[in-house]
C-alpha cells in the first residue's frame, strides 16, 4: 500500500457550547464541569479533514491518537466515523494533570508506539485550555520540524510540503519534507460531515488503549508530577460596570451617546 | 527555590519584528518586565532580537529601557524560522540563565514560546492576560480558559527560567527611558552550529488592513451576530468612519463573513482593545468577547434583547434595534460637527 501514515492529535473536550456551566467549586478552589457533555475539540475535526482529504489523494493509512480517559471511548467512535482506520487512547491516572510539554511527553510516546509514521496533524489549539503548545512540543520531543497556525496545507507524493502558517496580517508560506508535525486552524478546509456509513463503518474500526508502562513513557516525567506548570487561584474573571439604561426614542438615545462621546474627549 | 531565581535573575523579553518594525507586542512586554524589574529592586531587564539588519530596532530596544539588547543578525534568522530562532533562543537562555523570559503571544511568539520551553524543559504560561514577579521570586502568570469563564493564576515553581507568552495590548509600552542600555552582538554562526534547518520560509505576505488599526483607536464600533448580515454591518462601517474610529467584531460576526478580516476581531482568541469609548451593537456578550474589551473607559451597549448579557458589562444599555439607533447616531454625530466644534471629516 502506497501513501502516508498520518498520525490526528485528538482531544475530546468540554461542549464549548456549554461553557457557562463550568463553575469553580469553592470548597476545593477546583473545576466543577457539572454534566458538561464531551465533543471533539473543534480544531482537531479540521486537522482530521485534512489527514483524510490526503488519504484519499495519496492513499495509506489514518491513526488517530488521543490523551483521554478511556471512558472517552465514544467521542473517539464519533471521530472513527468521519473517517481514519483506527484509534489509539492513552490513559493512565499517572496522566492526570499533565501540563502542555508532560501532555506533549505523552503524545509523542504513543505517536512513536504507532509509528513508523509520515506526518501528525492536529488542531492548532484546545478549545477547554487553548494553550497552542502541543503542537510544537509533539515536533519537538519527536524531534522533527514542526509548524503552528497552518492555514493551507499540500503534500507531494515524493513527501514534499508546502505550508502556509497565518502571521499578523498576512502568511508565511513555508516548505520542508515530511516527516513533520502540523497545528492545523479552522479556516484550512470545511470538515465533512459523518454519513450514515461511517458511523456503521466505525462500529468495527479497533480502538487501542495503553497506559504508562504500553507506551514506555517514565511516570516521572508525566502527570502532576511531571509537570512544570502548577496552577494556583482559580476565579471567574468578573467584567460589571454600572449598567445604566439609556431610554427614549432614537434621536434622545443618539443625544445621550454624543454627549458620552464628547464628555470622553473623543468627539468635538 | 527561594527569592530570586539561581544565578541568573535577569528579566528578558523575546523581541520580534514585523515589516521592519518592532511588533507593538514586544514593547507592552519590554514595559511590564521594566516595571516588574524596578519592583523587585532593579534587575536587569534584557531584549533578544533576532533577525537581519535588525541593528537599528536593537538600539531603539536599547533606547527603550532595555538595560542589554543581545542582537543576533544572520540571514538564516529572516525571515523567522521556528527551528532557526528555537535553536538561537534556546541556546543563549541556557548561557546566560535568566529568571524569567517573555514572548508576545503573537503567531510567531505563541509557536517559538513552546518550542524554546521544550527544548528547555521548562514551564510556559499560554497568552497571558497578566504576568506579575511576586516578592518570593515567582512569576504569577494569570491565563483564561474555557473560553474567558475562568481565570486561573499559574506558577512554574520548580524549573527555570519561568516562561510567558503574553496576549498584546496587555500591557502599556514602556514610557520614555531615562538612560540607554547597550547592544550585544551575539554569533549567530556559533549559536546555529550544529543545527538542522528543515524548514525554508520562501514567501512572506502582509497586507496592511485598511482603515484605523483597533489595538491604537479611540473609539472602537463593534458588531456581533445580532447585525444579521453584510449590508446592514455597512452601517458599523459609516458611524466608525464618522467617529474616525475602528470597526471591530466577534467571532460569530467574523465567521459569517459580514467583517473585512480576522484583523478586527475582539477577544480571547482576537484583539485587546483598550479605546477611550467602545460602541457595541448587535453582541450578545460572551466572556470570549468581553475579555478583549476590559480595558475601554466606557463601554455603551445597544441590542434588541434585554436579557443579553452584554448589558452586564456595560456602563450604558439601550434595549433597541440598532437599525434605528446607528442612522440617529449618524445624523446627531454630523450635526455636532457641522455645528463647529469639529471640522467635517472627508468622508
Amino acid at each position: 500500500m502506497g501513501g502516508f501514515h498520518i498520525v490526528v492529535l485528538v482531544k475530546p473536550v468540554p461542549d464549548p457550547g456549554c461553557y457557562d456551566r463550568v463553575e469553580i467549586d469553592p470548597a476545593t478552589g477546583m473545576l466543577a464541569r457539572q454534566g458538561m457533555p464531551s465533543v471533539l475539540n473543534p480544531s482537531d475535526r479540521h486537522a482530521l479533514e485534512e489527514a483524510l482529504a490526503l488519504q484519499e489523494r495519496h492513499g495509506g493509512r489514518v491513526t488517530l491518537v488521543s490523551m483521554t480517559p478511556e471512558s472517552s471511548a465514544d467521542t473517539l467512535r464519533e471521530a472513527l466515523a468521519m473517517g481514519g482506520d483506527e484509534a489509539v487512547i492513552l490513559s493512565d491516572r499517572a496522566f492526570a494533570g499533565s501540563d502542555s510539554l508532560a501532555t506533549s511527553r505523552v503524545l509523542a510516546a504513543g505517536i512513536a508506539k504507532v509509528a513508523p509514521f509520515d506526518l501528525v496533524l492536529a488542531g492548532n489549539e484546545s478549545a477547554d485550555g487553548g494553550t497552542a503548545h502541543v503542537p510544537s512540543q509533539v515536533g519537538e520531543l519527536l524531534g522533527i520540524a514542526h509548524l503552528a497556525n497552518v492555514n493551507r496545507l499540500e503534500v507531494d507524493a515524493d513527501g514534499s510540503v508546502r505550508a502556509r502558517t497565518r502571521i499578523e496580517n498576512g502568511y508565511v508560506e513555508v516548505e520542508g519534507t515530511l516527516p513533520m508535525v502540523l497545528g492545523v486552524r479552522r479556516e484550512i478546509n470545511t470538515p465533512r460531515y459523518t454519513s450514515l456509513m461511517g458511523i456503521l463503518a466505525s462500529q468495527e474500526k479497533p480502538i487501542r488503549v495503553f497506559g504508562a508502562e504500553g507506551i514506555g513513557v517514565d511516570r516521572s516525567g508525566v502527570g502532576m508530577e511531571g509537570s512544570n506548570m502548577r496552577p494556583g487561584k482559580m476565579s471567574r474573571p468578573s467584567f460589571c460596570r454600572k449598567g445604566e439604561r439609556v431610554e427614549g426614542d432614537p434621536e434622545e438615545v443618539a443625544a445621550r451617546i454624543v454627549g458620552i462621546l464628547r464628555a470622553e474627549g473623543v468627539l468635538g | 527555590m527561594t527569592g530570586t531565581p539561581g544565578r541568573g535573575d535577569a528579566i528578558w523579553i523575546v523581541a520580534e519584528q514585523a515589516g521592519g518594525k518592532l511588533a507593538p507586542v514586544s514593547l507592552e512586554i519590554l514595559g511590564q518586565a521594566l516595571r516588574m524589574a524596578r519592583d523587585a529592586g532593579g534587575c536587569e531587564v534584557a531584549a533578544v532580537l533576532a533577525g537581519t539588519d535588525a541593528g537599528g530596532l536593537a538600539e531603539e530596544l536599547a533606547a527603550a529601557g532595555a538595560d542589554k539588547v543581545f542582537l543576533v543578525d544572520d540571514p538564516r534568522l529572516s525571515p523567522y524560522q521556528n527551528d532557526t530562532h528555537g535553536a538561537v533562543l534556546a541556546r543563549l537562555i541556557a548561557r546566560e540563565d535568566p529568571g524569567v523570559v517573555l514572548f508576545g503571544a503573537d503567531a510567531c511568539g505563541e509557536e517559538l514560546a513552546p518550542t524554546v520551553a521544550a527544548r528547555l524543559d521548562t514551564g510556559l504560561g499560554a497568552h497571558c492576560t497578566n504576568i506579575d514577579l511576586q516578592a518570593d521570586g515567582l512569576l504569577m502568570m494569570g491565563v483564561l480558559g474555557f473560553g474567558g469563564r475562568v481565570h486561573t493564576e499559574m506558577f512554574c515553581p520548580a524549573r527555570r527560567p519561568q516562561m510567558a507568552s503574553v496576549k498584546p495590548g496587555m500591557f502599556p509600552p514602556p514610557p520614555r527611558a531615562e538612560r540607554k542600555g547597550t547592544v550585544v552582538r551575539e554569533d549567530a554562526a556559533a549559536l546555529l552550529e550544529g543545527e538542522t534547518i528543515r524548514l525554508r520560509a520562501v514567501k512572506v505576505v502582509r497586507r496592511e488592513p485598511e482603515g484605523v488599526p483597533l489595538e491604537g483607536a479611540e473609539v472602537v464600533v463593534a458588531g456581533g451576530f445580532g447585525i444579521g448580515g453584510k449590508e446592514p454591518w455597512g452601517l458599523l462601517d459609516e458611524l466608525a468612519r464618522e467617529l474616525s474610529g475602528a470597526v471591530g467584531c466577534t467571532r460569530p460576526a467574523l465567521d459569517e463573513g459580514w467583517t473585512s478580516g480576522e484583523h478586527t476581531m475582539i477577544g480571547t482568541s482576537g484583539k485587546t482593545v483598550r479605546p477611550k469609548v467602545y460602541l457595541g451593537f448587535g453582541i450578545s456578550g460572551s466572556p470570549h468577547h468581553t475579555v478583549g474589551i476590559k480595558d475601554a473607559g466606557v463601554i455603551v451597549s445597544v441590542n434588541s434583547d434585554p436579557r443579553a448579557p452584554v448589558f452586564e458589562s456595560s456602563d450604558y444599555c439601550v434595549v433597541s434595534d440598532f437599525r434605528k439607533i446607528v442612522p440617529a447616531l449618524i445624523r446627531e454625530i454630523r450635526k455636532v460637527k457641522g455645528d463647529g466644534f469639529r471640522d467635517p471629516s472627508p468622508a
